[in-house]
């Protein structure tokens, strides 16, 4: 690790004014600590924003705003969240461990950056996201976990988060404090897809800090499940996940939410699956055509080509499960 | 800065980029807090903030003075924890290297239960009263490996200490 300061802010202005050009925001430092350990990051710097916004306000209009400081499992325990919100709870409680959990923060958490072994892989492996410009070791490699949806000839990493999933299915907009001011932008448009310059991973300006993640009410949010493939039952990332919400009347498709873990290089709405469904017959059929649209662009590699068929897989199961 | 481990102050000036789980070991010789992967990935560090279990290796120092910080040298020693008798009854343990971390682990676990936070395998999320069956428990305690596998005797062990029913 290089050396750095420590400063522990108390409100976000001071984070903000606190933190100069070479500064990283700091929260359960689950992934910070670890790619600081790697030099990967080197921050000279560190602000501590644990001591932020820790409430998670239900409010009137059914939304819900969440401090970015709220520890992971604060948020998926939260009573409101369990009943009117159970994707988020759900892919909350599907990542990682009991203890990251009790350590990670919702900022930290959407922040997070790749598992791609290669980028970890500091000394030996080439890495546009990581060295700007000097090959991707991942694109003829071993890339069974990378992505398949939003890759670049640059970097085909994925987002590896599965709260992010839910967050996006339930159309989360982030509330942001910077040198500049105030804004607030839609957790869609937070991530970048890699095109050709991977190491911008989001919109965010330099020093930008997350203060809150608002979630707008979703009538039907409470008929949705979290599915998540991975090599072990527990405890490991995603090779495919699906978060699903769906609204039936009489038979037809009124509206639905799907997005998709371990397979875009972003946190992955599935647009293209919710526009076949909207109005649609709520059929097996219907269910893989719109499976179907959403890969469609889908591009395999080397060893992630099951991703593909495993992915339409598990869009129709899940919807299938919720239509039952 | 202002340790509290134990029970025990501790004031020390460490480099800033010490993790809790080196100072527990190196500053403080407390070694029963393991460090197996010092990546988060296995849980052989486990130890307890404020009753809540997290993995030392993943937490720098600094961001923990004054806070209640519990190892599994503070569980128990005479007596022992009656998870830690529950280990030795069970085989719970081969090498014994991640036993720190499953039984401060399992400590907090169970607190967890007992306070209605549910799992990925809770079949409903809403519900307030969370049991401890076989796949709640393997699924709550997979922050914790083995690699000597002593995973029957682990889990019979909690099981027997914290499940109403057999796990
Ligand atoms: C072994 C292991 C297994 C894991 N498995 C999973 C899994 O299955 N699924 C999953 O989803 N995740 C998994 N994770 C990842 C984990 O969820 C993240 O590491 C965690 O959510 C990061 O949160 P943090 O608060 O610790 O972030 P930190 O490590 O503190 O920060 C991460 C990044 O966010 C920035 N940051 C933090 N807070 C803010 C803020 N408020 N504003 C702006 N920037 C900020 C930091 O500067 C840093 O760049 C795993 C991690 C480990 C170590
Ligand atoms: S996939 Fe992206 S992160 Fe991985 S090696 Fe290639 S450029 Fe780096
Ligand atoms: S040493 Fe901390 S999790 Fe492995
Ligand atoms: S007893 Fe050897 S690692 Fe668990």
């Amino acid at each position: 690790m290089t050396p750095f300061t420590y400063a522990r802010a108390a409100d976000a202005a001071t984070a903000v004014s606190g933190a100069g050009a070479n500064a990283k925001y700091l929260g359960g430092g689950t992934n910070l600590v670890d790619l600081m350990r790697e030099t990967i990051e080197r921050p000279e710097a560190l602000v501590d924003v644990t001591g932020l916004a820790q409430a998670i306000e239900a409010r009137a209009d059914g939304s819900l705003l969440i401090g970015a400081a709220v520890k992971n499992t604060a948020l998926a325990e939260d009573r409101t969240v369990r009943r009117d919100f159970p994707l988020i709870a759900r892919a909350i409680l599907a990542g990682a461990s009991g203890q990251i959990r009790n350590m990670a923060t919702v900022g930290g958490n959407i922040l997070q950056r790749t598992r791609c072994a290669y980028f970890y892989d500091n000394e030996g492996s080439r890495c546009n996201k990581r060295q700007p410009g000097q090959g991707c070791d991942a694109l003829d490699g071993f890339n069974r976990n990378h992505a398949i949806l939003g890759t670049s000839h640059a970097c085909i990493a994925t987002h590896p988060s599965d709260m992010c999933i839910a967050l996006v299915a339930h159309d989360a907009i982030v509330h942001l404090e910077g040198r500049a001011g105030k804004r607030t932008i839609p957790l869609t448009d937070l991530h970048r897809l890699p095109e050709g310059h991977p190491e911008i991973e989001t919109m965010l300006e330099p020093g930008e800090l997350i203060t809150a993640i608002e979630v707008p009410a979703l009538g039907f949010g409470r008929r949705a499940i979290y599915r998540k493939v991975r090599d072990r039952s527990s405890y490991a990332f995603a090779l495919v996940s699906v978060a699903a919400a769906l609204d039936i009347e009489d038979g037809r498709v009124r509206d639905v939410r799907l997005a998709l873990g371990g397979v875009g290089t972003k946190p992955w709405r599935a647009w293209q699956s919710e526009a076949a469904l909207r109005g649609a017959p709520a059929t097996e059929v219907s269910f893989r055509r719109a499976a179907e649209a959403e890969l469609a662009n889908a591009k395999g590699y080397r060893e992630n080509g099951f991703k593909i068929e495993l992915a339409k897989r598990m869009i129709v199961a899940a919807l299938q499960e919720l239509a039952a | 800065m202002n340790f509290n481990i134990n029970g025990e102050t501790h004031q020390l000036e460490v480099d800033l980029r010490t993790s809790l789980l080196d100072l527990l070991r190196d500053h403080l010789g407390l070694t029963g807090s393991k460090k197996g992967c010092n990546q988060g990935a296995c849980g052989a560090c486990t130890v307890l903030v404020e009753g809540e279990r997290i993995n030392a290796c993943l937490a720098l120092a600094v961001q923990y003075q004054d806070r209640a910080i519990v190892t599994v040298e503070g569980l128990g020693g005479e007596p022992l924890h009656p998870l830690q008798q529950a280990f030795i009854d069970h085989d719970g343990f081969q090498c014994g290297y991640c036993t720190p971390g499953q039984l401060c682990s399992a400590v907090a676990m169970a607190e967890e239960v007992r306070r209605g936070l549910p799992s990925f395998v809770t079949a409903d999320l809403s519900s307030d009263v969370m049991t401890l069956d076989h796949d709640e428990l393997r699924e709550r305690m997979s922050g914790n490996l083995c690699r000597c596998g002593a995973y029957n005797g682990i889990v019979d062990a909690i099981a027997e200490t914290y499940a109403k029913e057999p796990a």
